[in-house]
């Protein structure tokens, strides 16, 4: 049964579930018709806050993420979540897991839970993980959870993707050095050290206050075409918000402990992004990426369309002969395409 | 592009706990290079109905050892055709006793592997079967 693409429009619109999960698929799979569908759905986009979760395996991401999305279903907020697993570089295949610790909360249909497994792509999230965000939010979802796979250091594109990054540590993984390193606490606007009844828990949430005190004042920096540049605060918003103060909270998911506390912070949050006006950065920030990434993507297919693999083969075999070098090799195949 | 994945639910309808078999099943089909999701255990089939909506699963693999199977293996066909999932594939893994096999493949139920069966055997039947064929 193939449902035409303006039934899974109108559906997605309408609040069917069914014709929402097949819209995800076709975009998930890159089907020649996903662009219609978020071509049509894209107008509708915009209304969600987007929140990131990340942090290292097994601090209790999923289990966090449920309490949360159950801490916001008291409030009557509806919320959808996709949450990302690996795939296996060498079968292509995956495990997603996430759902294990999520059963409490199904049957409830202000919630909408989707896995998805990496596919090949890095950063801690899947190449079309964007595209089905934006099909969450135009289905009407009001918060949108991204769950990352268990991150190391470095794997920071969820900043790119969410408005509110909520990084998750547990007690016991580092020392004070591993908080002043760069990458992934960097992005954080709320850390939770979860696990928090572990030995441990206050000497990992002094670390982190410690890196947090650190922080000098220096320019707010954005990430801009994989760079960070720093920027000026827009000038309206000088007297009525500081910078945003990144704090450290304690939570227990598995018994609820310091879940409302969250939810309250990441409220906060969204309140100070809208305020100060740092709201439109994020979305004007996360809009180029997203511009950027298609176009590079529509970029390489059409290098790929263009380029017989024959071709391809015939240069590595020069290149191993030392006949040419890669840098000229690539000029050269470059040239009649640009 | 990036082709299409046969995404495939492992889950555990009813009340037993023994969930080594469904987690070989799940890693082995992840072997085999499918999309597994797995949802644990004591589930209902209204959950996993449900889960396997949100997920727009190509396969639905039910692993039962509790006796059980005779009610809530159907159930969950009935449940997936309701919501309009009528081109899933159902499979079941578990005890099942021979006599009781005709009656649940004609409930829908594709193909049943019981004790021995080889894994596979069983990413080889998903894969002839499932309907998003690559």
């Amino acid at each position: 049964m193939t449902a035409t693409v303006e039934t899974l429009i109108e559906g997605v619109r309408t609040g069917n579930r069914l014709a929402l999960a097949r819209a995800i698929s076709r975009v998930e799979n890159e089907q020649a018709d996903a662009h219609l569908l978020l071509r049509a759905l894209y107008p509708h986009s915009g209304q969600a806050h987007i929140i990131g979760v990340t942090g290292a395996p097994g601090t209790g991401k999923s289990t966090l993420v449920t309490a949360l999305v159950q801490a916001y279903r008291r409030a009557g907020v509806t919320v959808a979540i996709v949450a990302i697993d690996p795939t296996s570089p060498f079968t292509g295949g995956a495990l997603l897991g996430d759902r294990v610790r999520m059963r409490a909360l199904s049957g409830d249909s202000g919630v909408f839970v989707r896995s998805m497994a990496t596919r090949g792509s890095l950063g801690g999230l899947s190449k079309t993980s964007g595209d089905v965000v934006t099909l969450l939010d135009a289905a009407g979802f009001e918060r949108i959870i991204v769950e990352t796979v268990g991150v190391g250091q470095a794997e920071v594109a969820i900043a790119s993707t969410a408005h509110t990054t909520v990084v998750v540590e547990a007690p016991g993984l580092g020392d004070e050095v591993q908080a002043i390193k760069a990458g992934i606490l960097e992005i954080a606007d709320l850390l939770v050290v979860n696990k928090a009844d572990r030995p441990g828990a206050d000497r990992t949430i002094k670390a982190l206050e410690m890196m947090l005190e650190l922080e000098s004042d220096s320019p707010r920096q954005i990430r801009h075409h994989g760079q960070l540049i720093a920027v000026e605060q827009p000038a309206t918003a000088t007297i009525t918000a500081k910078q945003w103060q990144v704090t450290v909270l304690k939570t227990v998911a598995t018994n609820n402990e310091g879940i409302d506390a969250l939810r309250d912070q990441v409220e906060a949050h969204r309140d100070w992004l809208q305020r100060s006006g740092e709201w439109a950065i994020r979305e004007q920030v996360r809009i180029a990426y997203t511009l950027e990434a298609i176009v590079r993507a529509e970029l390489n297919r059409r290098i790929l369309a263009a380029l017989p693999q024959t071709e391809i083969n015939d240069w590595v075999q020069a290149i191993r002969n030392r006949a040419t070098d890669p840098y000229t090799a690539a000029q050269k195949i470059l040239a009649p395409i640009m | 592009m990036a082709g299409e994945k046969i995404r495939v639910l492992v889950a555990k309808p009813g009340l037993d706990g023994h969930d080594r078999g469904a987690k070989v099943v799940a890693r082995a089909l992840r072997d085999a290079g499918f999309e597994v999701i797995y949802t644990g255990i004591r589930q209902t089939p209204q959950m996993i109905a449900e889960a396997a909506l949100q997920e727009d699963v190509d396969v639905v693999g039910l692993s039962i050892l509790s006796g059980a199977h005779m009610t809530l293996c159907p159930k969950v066909v009935d449940l997936l055709r309701e919501q309009g999932q009528d081109d899933v594939l159902v499979v079941v893994g578990g005890i099942i006793p021979e006599e009781d096999i005709p009656q649940l493949e004609a409930k829908g139920i594709a193909a049943i592997f019981g004790p021995g069966a080889s894994t596979q055997d069983i990413g080889n039947f998903i894969r002839d079967h499932a309907r998003r064929v690559a």
